[in-house]
């Protein structure tokens, strides 16, 4: 560690200002701090200050979202072995999986970061972390057959635009992961709807067995062939069709149990989102007059990226509601909004990934309603005073 | 009739280096001081020059902005130097103690006096400058009308002392100081206390007694008024401090500006973390000789949310009760954030500390990451016990929108009151300087 610690100190001058590196400032700064936690000290206000960091967040988030990553994988294996009819062990299918998921894995890494440290270079500032989760939430709610020049212009298109424009890291509107998917949903839909995308190989039509389509729940129930939908524990555990990360609702609620225990994402979006999912299918059920609109509430959060949604992507603090009664209407308006689109409006058969990009649009609003009753009862406490 | 509060909001960081209630003897200080930097708003203007003989009680200086406000000598002796630093900017007035105390005359008839009388002697002595006001809490303007006093019994700070151990034996003071302020205006004195403590408070006549219970801030003054009595735009309330109130009364009693104060000594790099008996002003290397276990520490006057770094060489604060050592975090940790982390507090559990609920922990004054924009959210919604949004706050006072600040109420907050929003920040925001400088632009833009 000292040794390391040395070189970095030795080399540290070419990149401050003056020096022949300078240029790369953002990038040394960037790995130094990923290194070294800075030995910088208070000196105004608190002295001692907490020992979390944007650093160790978005770890955290990372850590969270492990179990859906290799379930992931070993779900690709697992429909590609399925569809072409071949038997295969665990370690087989997980193998696979891996060979496919990574490259998607590593282009939106080295994509959407390249664009945050020429980013943070232009405007000299840190690099900041919150693309470390943005780049793993990319992949998992991609179709596993999804080209990788794909994956890297919406990585790009979403950073750029959905970010940096704003002013970087923390002044987003939209989630940038879903924003990327947003692109290529209605830049190349035919990559990732339907019912090719989501079986490695079945775009380019490869031979399966007789009787595999690939289809989603989803797709199933926007088709009405409800009867073809999985039951739910087969939904729950996730050996089903779908993006890669979103299919295993049990590895998805091991990622919720670690954020919520750490305090990481918040609790409140979090039910607020099951709680509206719940409601709005509850509703549908009770005027239902066709067969997806019958299908129980539980079905409806089991089935596509609903959950994932849920504890992933309506959670990001940036782009949901602030204050805490604005995340209880955001959270419940999302999840409402998802199982209405994806019903009653089968062209979009993904309803979460359009309720919660809808709903970033509105956090601000629904904020400056909650802002405002805030002052509303302090101005009322004066007229309370002077009568 | 008392009101019983319960807050839930608010956090204790579990510090190690909590004082023994006993008391540690001391040798005498040599050298006193004052320090401008302890009032906030002031500009000093010296009325004693180098060389003067002083007593305790003489005036040191007063406040360009309201000469009326004058600030004593803690004690006799010669004023050694006026301390000055960058653009000659008054650091402190430095006094060397004669041996033997010998205090200024006093008003001899201030008991009898009332309202602008008394109030006028009390500046005259120097007294005023323990009573502050809220909004800005700055030396209360004299010329204010209170809608109502408020005294804190108690301090819920990290290693915060314990203010009924302080205090014992002074209802007589404490009674005779509340019986002065009460003739200054007739306002209701609202006192918050600890329930279950059999405080001193509970036997003084002429106080209305509130109980609050909950983690830091629920000590702070601040919080306090705002679930007894809010402060509106244009409406001013007094505070003063229990054992600042002890220093008046004495006053009233004795006629001496007898400034002996109980602090506690504090903080994980103390051999013996315990309490002393000293006087505002005592250079701090007196306490801490013998006593600290190492070198690379940082000496703070307060509390390691609020104080001020004075230095192992610097002076007791003027409104201070305890003194706070800790180590200094000057060095840098290899892959620091992606440790188990079981020794680093938090107030999330992304670190294994939460598997150690009963340890209380080493904090040292590094920054523990790099400043960022705002990400997370409802982290200082949790630690601020009042009906106000404190994110919001903080980012109107960013923009320095005063009307918004207004609505989103400035003036029943002082930077101690969200200094625990600075120490949770993931983003590392610097909000009390944030919340200071937008108190002091509104206080320049109202007068």
């Amino acid at each position: 560690m000292n040794g390391l610690r040395k070189f970095l100190d030795k080399i540290k001058p070419s990149f401050e200002k003056g020096g022949k590196f300078h240029f790369l400032h953002s990038t040394f700064d960037a790995f130094e701090t990923f290194l070294f936690v800075p030995n910088k000290v208070t000196q105004k206000g608190a002295h001692i200050r907490d020992s979390i960091d944007l650093k160790r967040t978005m770890s955290v988030v990372i850590v969270a979202l492990i179990p859906a990553l290799l379930f992931g994988m070993y779900n690709v294996g697992f429909q590609y072995f399925k569809a072409i009819g071949q038997d295969a062990g665990f370690w087989e299918m997980f193998w696979f999986g891996f060979q496919k998921v990574i490259p998607i894995v590593i282009v939106s890494y080295v994509s959407g970061l390249s664009v945050e440290f020429i980013f943070a270079q232009i405007r000299h500032h840190e690099v900041n972390e919150g693309f470390l989760v943005s780049g793993m939430l990319i992949p998992l709610i991609m179709p596993v057959n999804i080209p990788l020049w794909m994956v890297a212009v919406a990585t790009i298109f979403a950073v750029i635009f959905g970010k940096e424009v704003f002013g970087g890291t923390g002044m987003n509107v939209f989630n940038p992961a879903l924003l990327s998917r947003a692109f290529i949903f209605f830049a190349y839909p035919k990559h990732i709807s339907g019912d090719l995308p989501w079986t490695y190989g079945l775009s380019q039509h490869i031979h399966t067995v007789d009787g595999f389509s690939g289809a989603t729940p989803l797709a199933n129930a926007a088709s009405y062939a409800v009867d073809k939908i999985p039951d739910n524990w087969t939904l729950f555990v996730g050996l089903i069709p779908g993006s890669i990360g979103e299919t295993s609702k049990a590895a998805i609620l091991l990622g919720a149990l670690i954020l919520l225990f750490t305090g990481i994402a918040n609790w409140r979006v979090m039910f607020s989102v099951v709680f509206g999912g719940l409601f709005m299918s509850s509703i549908l059920n009770l005027f239902a007059v066709n067969a997806y609109m019958s299908i129980s509430p539980l079905t409806q959060l089991l089935m596509g990226g609903f959950l994932f949604g849920a504890v992933f992507m309506a959670t990001d603090p940036v782009t949901a509601a602030q204050t805490n009664t604005g995340k209880y209407i955001f959270g419940f308006l999302v999840g409402l909004f998802a199982i209405l689109i994806r019903v009653l409006n089968p062209a979009y058969p993904e309803g979460m990934m359009l309720a919660i990009l809808l709903m970033n649009a509105f956090a601000p609003l629904i904020d400056h309603y909650v802002i405002q009753a805030n002052i509303k009862r302090r101005l009322k406490r004066v007229q309370v005073n002077k009568q | 009739m008392s009101k019983t509060i319960k807050l839930r909001k608010g956090l204790d960081i579990r510090l190690k280096g909590k004082a023994e209630k006993k008391w540690l003897p001391i040798p005498a200080s040599q050298t006193y001081a004052i320090c401008p930097e302890d009032f906030i708003g002031i500009i000093p203007k010296p009325i004693a020059k180098e060389g003067d003989e002083l007593k305790a009680g003489s005036p040191l200086f007063y406040s360009k902005d309201n000469p009326e406000i004058i600030v004593a000598s803690p004690v006799s002796g010669r004023l050694l130097e006026i301390k000055r630093g960058e653009k000659r900017k008054i650091l402190a007035f430095i006094i060397e103690a004669s041996n033997e105390q010998i205090y200024e005359q006093s008003v001899d008839n201030i008991n009898d006096l009332k309202g602008q009388d008394l109030i006028k002697a009390l500046l005259k002595v120097g007294l005023w400058s323990f009573i502050r006001q809220r909004p800005y809490n700055i030396i209360a303007n004299p010329n204010s009308t209170p809608k109502s006093i408020f005294i804190s019994g108690f301090d819920t700070a990290p290693l915060a002392p314990d203010l009924e151990f302080i205090l014992d034996g002074e209802q007589e003071n404490i009674q005779a100081g509340i019986n002065l302020i009460k003739k200054i205006v007739d306002v209701p004195i609202f006192v918050g206390i600890e329930p279950n403590r059999n405080s001193i408070f509970e036997k003084i006549q002429g106080i209305q007694i509130n109980y609050f219970s909950g983690p830091h801030p629920a000590g702070n003054v601040g919080v306090q008024i705002h679930h007894i009595h809010p402060i509106n735009k244009g409406e001013v309330v007094w505070t003063i401090q229990p054992e600042d109130l002890a220093v008046i009364g004495r006053y009233a009693l004795t006629g001496k500006y007898d400034v002996r104060r109980k602090i506690a000594l504090v903080g994980s790099q103390l051999s013996i973390p315990a309490y002393i008996e000293t006087m505002q002003g005592a250079k701090i290397s007196t306490f801490i000789e013998n006593n600290s276990t190492s070198e690379n520490n940082r000496y703070i006057s307060g509390n390691v949310l609020t104080g001020i770094n004075k230095g192992k060489d610097g002076y007791l604060g003027f409104y201070d009760r305890m003194v706070s050592v800790i180590p200094e975090g000057n060095k840098y940790e290899f892959l620091g954030w992606a440790m188990p982390g079981l020794n680093k507090f938090s107030m999330s559990r992304s670190y294994f500390s939460w598997l150690r609920p009963k340890k209380e922990f080493v904090l040292d004054t590094n920054y523990h990451g790099g400043v960022r924009a705002y990400v997370m959210t409802d982290q200082y919604e949790k630690v601020v016990p009042m009906d106000i949004l404190p994110q919001q706050l903080v980012k109107a006072a960013i923009i320095k929108d005063i009307d918004l600040l207004e609505k989103l109420g400035i003036y029943e907050v002082v930077e101690e009151d969200l200094a625990l929003c600075e120490y949770v920040c993931t983003s590392k925001i610097e909000v009390q300087s944030i919340i200071r400088e937008a108190l002091d632009l509104i206080r320049s833009e109202m007068s």
